[in-house]
């Protein structure tokens, strides 16, 4: 049985009601996404004990109920904020001991050494803070927090103040501390791109409540959540693994739930993990596999699953190609094709619109 | 001139007291400031013009409240007496509990000003990172607030070191117990020997400047923290 994060938390302000009950699993990556003062980050101070508002337990220990509440610098968390809030007095090898220090030595499971090692801090122990640039700081930060050993790491919006490509940078730092060190974290962003990288289980808020929580590919293609997760990203998000390389047409073969698919060719060597995000708009749907040519590669079997809302100009198509997959058409070729719910219709993808390494599958 | 008519008691009386309640003043006014700094409370403005006050009010005023109150018959002069057999009035304890009022002000404000600009986010992120409340004031709040507590100290020192009204009020003129300079200064001017007086003031006047100048050129070379 997967190890569970449970929590209830509930506070009032004067103008604001915070009232979150989530059960999420205590592992890989949970993102909580959802607009400014949707309480994203009064979620992840209440998980800290920054706040005290209710209960919360982590694989089965109680942090926090009516009767018991660890004090934040007993907790096993690690946090790491947009401004990575570096001591500027310590130089870097002291704000990254600085929690490793305060941590029972039995409790130690991280150790200088190997942080380092792995977020690529050699050159800068001996720096002053101030002479980082922003990425480093983000990476020192990072370590700072993984040194107390956290059994939970908290991160509030780590990249919002970095440009992309020190964004870039980071990612796969954060993607390696999930892998190799195998802690939970809990990922506060607004940007869909940081999402659709990081993310295993997604958590929508909005006004102080959870909208949605669950595996990325259902939350994402849910059609109730279009406002949530905006337009512009609407779609689906698949986890695929890389067949081979086509050197000759520069074409990387894919293979999605047994159906295969193909996108610009790629550096990830076959048997690897790749995620793909399909925008809704260019998904288009035919009742027959197409006879003849076409010049579109991709072409999933699936089941209609759920007809959205039929107002105004199109409406979104919920299929099931064993993961969930969403197509936006229009109103004039539903009436066409004269869907009915679970039945088999081809769907054909003309963009595969963001391609991210996922070294995780 | 005669140098060794000049009576060096009244220096070391006056270094004692200023050092005294310095270390008392550092001491409450850290939890005050601290407090004043980020509580909510609604009376913390009536608590803060209270601080404040001693900026404002004449020495004498100060000085005749206090008179009364470490009195043999004052709130505090009074259980005070009972317990040690004499009043606080006209003795060293009176005068370092008079001039630790008399300076708060000058040692609470810059920790106050300071812990604001500083915020409560140092002392969160060093919680988040295992480090109780006061492991967290001494190992990042106090490293960031150097500046403050410089100022604080050397401002609280020096007032001390020059108050004048309100010890003649509580402390009276003993020699060796609650005879200070400015009141040998005082004293000397009074019986015309100018020349004792122009030691002490010329003295207490290159110090002054001396500590000032001390702290206003290491302020510049400590870095400020804002967060």
């Amino acid at each position: 049985m997967t190890e569970l994060l449970k929590a209830k938390f509930s506070i009032e302000y004067p103008d604001f009601n915070f009232d979150v009950d989530l059960k999420i699993p205590a592992s890989g990556i949970t993102v909580v996404f959802g607009p400014s003062g949707s309480g994203k980050t009064t979620l992840l101070r209440c998980l800290a004990g920054l706040e005290k508002s209710g209960k919360m337990e982590l694989a089965e220990q109680v942090w926090e109920d009516e009767n018991i509440f660890i004090p934040v610098n007993r907790r096993a968390i690690g946090m790491v904020f947009q401004d990575s809030r570096l001591f500027p007095h310590l130089k870097v090898r002291d704000n990254l001991v600085y929690g490793y220090k305060r941590t029972p030595e039995g409790s130690r499971r991280l150790h200088l050494d190997e942080i380092v090692q792995v977020l690529s801090l050699e050159n800068l122990l001996e720096r002053e803070v101030h002479k980082l640039s922003g990425g480093e700081k983000q990476r020192v930060a990072l370590g700072r927090a993984l040194l107390t050993s956290p059994k939970l790491l908290l991160m509030d919006e780590p990249l919002a103040a970095l440009d992309a490509k020190r964004k870039a940078e980071i990612i796969p730092f954060i993607k390696k501390v999930k892998r190799d060190l195998s802690i939970p974290i809990i990922y506060v962003t607004h940007s869909m791109s940081e999402v659709l990288q990081l993310v295993d289980t997604m958590v929508i808020l909005k006004n102080g409540k959870v909208v949605k929580c669950g595996p990325v590919e259902k939350v994402f293609s849910d059609l109730q959540l279009r406002d949530a997760i905006g337009d512009e990203n609407s779609g689906a998000v698949l986890d695929t693994t890389v067949l081979e390389h086509d050197t000759e047409f520069g074409i990387t073969r894919l293979d999605f739930m047994g159906q295969e698919l193909s996108v610009p060719l790629q550096k990830i060597p076959p048997g690897k993990g790749l995620r793909v995000h399909i925008h809704s708009k260019d998904v288009s749907l035919a009742t027959e596999p197409p006879q003849g040519l076409t010049s579109v590669l991709n072409i999933l079997e699936t089941k209609v699953q759920k007809i959205g809302e039929k107002t105004g100009y199109s409406v979104d198509i919920e299929l099931d190609a064993g993961r969930p997959l969403l197509a936006t058409i229009t109103r004039k070729s539903l009436s066409n094709l004269n869907l009915q719910p679970s039945q088999t219709i081809y769907a054909m993808i003309k963009a595969i619109r963001m391609v991210h390494a996922n070294e995780n599958v | 001139m005669n140098l060794n008519s000049l009576d060096l008691g009244p220096v070391w009386l006056t270094l004692q007291l200023a050092a005294v309640t310095v270390v008392i003043l550092i001491t409450i006014g850290t939890p005050l400031a601290w407090w004043l700094a980020h509580s909510r409370a609604k009376f913390k403005v009536a608590v803060e013009a209270v601080v404040a006050l001693p900026l404002v009010l004449p020495p004498t005023v100060l000085g005749f409240y206090l008179l009364i109150l470490l009195g043999p018959n004052g709130w505090i002069g009074g259980p005070v007496q009972a317990l040690t057999g004499s009043p606080l009035s006209f003795t060293f304890s009176g005068l370092v509990f008079a001039s630790t009022l008399y300076s708060l002000p000058f040692v609470v404000q810059p920790l106050q000003s300071n812990f604001e600009s500083l915020g409560k986010i140092p002392l969160e992120t060093a919680a988040s990172l295992g480090a109780s409340r006061w492991d967290a004031f001494f190992s990042v709040i106090f490293p960031q607030c150097r500046r403050g507590y410089l100022t604080a100290t050397v401002l609280g020192f020096a007032h001390t070191l020059g108050e004048f009204g309100v010890v003649l009020m509580v402390g009276g003129n003993i020699p060796g117990k609650t005879k200070v300079i400015s009141i040998e200064i005082y004293d000397r001017v009074e019986v015309m020997e100018f020349a004792q007086a122009h030691i002490l003031s010329a003295g207490l006047l290159a110090f002054s400047f001396l500590v000032l100048l001390m702290v206003y050129s290491f302020n510049k070379k400590l870095p400020v923290h804002v967060s």
